[in-house]
């Protein structure tokens, strides 16, 4: 039973990662209606800042994190100005494949830059761990904030959208952008602000992601960009709590079948539940129902 | 009278077809002026070229005195343009509440905002009966409303209305086009676009007719009603 309690508390843990990263690719599919597979390399420049932050200047962890956020934030408004807004009433094709090169530009720049050896991640978060039942269940610091920084991120954005003049504009543009145009809203920078907040996301991701699994290269991001990316599918592309629903669940489902069937299993049965829930329901499971007019 | 709104020599491409020919009218300031003319005729893309959705290939648009041809879309809401699109357009999956408060986007003055959003409630008590309403749930002749009443909450100068009848049942119609009189009578510009040519005409003061992207004919709304060729092409019933 103890056993059965960490092994949940540590997917949670991995699906709260998922989550935020999650919220990076439906935010930005929700309005500017491209899957941006360059999210995932985001992460991976947000570990290495840290990196770099932390190993090679001396600098305490939160500056580094803060470091981290802010270029991940301009790099993400870089990319969308000279990669995808120019891409702009493009077909979809077109920019899923710039979106897949700039993925491939990003690995690659690491990998010059770094080389290919990986790095050891320090972690940032140094708290004691916590011991529940006598000692049974040992939850660790980096599990724990992980969590939180989850429910915090989620309750931010929630607020930040339901309340804010910017959060409305977002909703407005991801409805329709010829309306939202018509009620005075810049369709562009409302485009660059979500993909400064979802690149900004992906820079907390990847700071937790490396302080829980302490190793850096340059495809770090790539399958946690995957999984999250399922996730987003999984509760439906393009709604918030549908990602933050989808990350929790997938990070369980891939923690608990590497407890209990085989840890080599664990992806297949992860993208398996997928396929299977897409048949069903093909929206996902927080997803809007797509009506055909008739 | 002063002019608030002036197109001279428009035109406008859809790739090779050339939708706008030439177009040229303009708009008094405190007129209802309305553009009719048959599925296709241009009006919608006359309407949405003036507010910058799409691009004329030539042609200038002057607001109260300025060229807007190059201004882009968003910015004309400040300016005092607000634009009722073809098929409402709300944002469905927002409450009424959320609507018509994007419609005051550009805004800052709290207080103006407030009293205009009482001013809307007034004018269409039915949106302050469904304020927190998911506007989807809403009938289309509630949505018209809600479609208004957002763009009333811009504090326009300038009112493009696009087809505000489609789609709704008679008595919609007449209190839409009741409530259009009233907005006018405020001291709103008002361009209109319809196809049903018999009641533009009927609260209009001058209108133009399209056809195939040319105005074919103009004048006074009430002798346009009277005119022979009106009459047979369009209100007939």
């Amino acid at each position: 039973m103890s056993s059965f309690i960490s092994f949940l508390i540590n997917g949670i843990s991995l699906g709260s990662v998922y989550a935020i990263i999650a919220l990076g690719y439906t935010m930005v599919y929700g309005i500017a209606k491209m899957l941006n597979f360059a999210h995932g390399d985001i992460i991976m420049v947000g570990g290495y800042v840290v990196f770099v932050a932390t190993s090679m200047y001396g600098l305490p962890g939160w500056l580094a994190i803060i470091c981290s956020i802010v270029v991940c934030t301009v790099l993400g408004m870089t990319i969308e100005r000279i990669a995808y807004k120019p891409l702009r009433g493009a077909s979809s094709l077109s920019v899923l494949i710039t979106a897949i090169g700039v993925s491939y530009f990003l690995q690659n720049a690491a990998l010059i830059i770094f080389g290919a050896d990986t790095k050891s991640f320090n972690s940032v978060v140094n708290l004691p761990s916590i011991k529940l039942m006598g000692g049974k269940i040992v939850i660790s610091d980096e599990t724990l904030v992980t969590i939180l920084t989850c429910v915090l991120v989620m309750v931010l954005l929630t607020t930040f959208i339901n309340k804010t003049k910017t959060g409305q504009a977002m909703l407005a543009v991801s409805a329709d952008k010829g309306a939202a145009t018509l009620m005075g809203i810049n369709v562009n920078r409302t485009i660059a602000i979500t993909f400064a907040i979802g690149s900004g996301l992906a820079a907390i991701a990847g700071v937790l992601l490396c302080s829980s699994y302490p190793v850096l290269s340059s495809t770090t991001g790539s399958m946690p960009g995957i999984k999250a990316f399922t996730a987003a599918v999984f509760g439906g592309i393009g709604s918030i709590p549908g990602a933050m629903i989808g990350g929790i669940l997938l990070g369980i489902i891939e923690n608990l079948s590497k407890a209990y069937i085989s840890s080599q299993l664990s992806d297949p049965i992860v993208f398996g539940i997928l396929i299977i829930l897409l048949l069903f329901k093909p929206s996902g499971l927080m997803g809007k129902q797509i009506q055909e007019k008739v | 009278m002063e002019d608030i709104l002036s197109v001279k020599d428009l035109n406008v491409y859809y790739g090779v077809i050339h939708a706008i020919k030439n177009v040229s009218f303009h708009v008094g300031k405190g007129e209802i002026v309305t553009l009719i003319g048959a599925n296709g005729a241009g009006k919608t893309t006359t309407l949405q070229t003036i507010t910058g959705l799409i691009p004329a290939k030539s042609g200038e648009v002057d607001y109260e005195g300025k060229n807007i041809l190059k201004v882009p879309g968003y910015k004309l809401v400040s300016q005092g343009i607000a634009h009722v699109p073809e098929g409402r357009r709300v944002f469905s999956d927002l409450t009424v509440y959320q609507n018509l408060m994007l419609g005051a986007y550009t805004r800052n003055d709290k207080e103006g905002v407030e009293n205009d959003l009482q001013m809307v409630y007034e004018r269409f008590p039915r949106l302050l009966e469904r304020r927190e309403q998911r506007t989807g749930t809403l009938s289309g002749g509630e949505q018209q409303m809600l479609a208004m009443g957002r763009a009333l909450m811009s504090k326009p100068r300038l009112l493009l209305m696009d087809e505000p009848s489609m789609g709704l049942s008679p008595i919609y119609v007449n209190e839409i086009f009741e409530i259009i009189k009233k907005i006018n009578s405020d001291g709103v510009t008002v361009l209109l676009v319809e196809q049903n040519a018999k009641k533009a005409l009927s609260i209009a003061n001058r209108a133009y007719v399209l056809e195939t992207g040319k105005i074919v004919l103009e004048g006074d709304a009430k002798e346009l009603m009277e005119d022979p060729k009106v009459k047979s092409a369009y209100l007939s019933e």
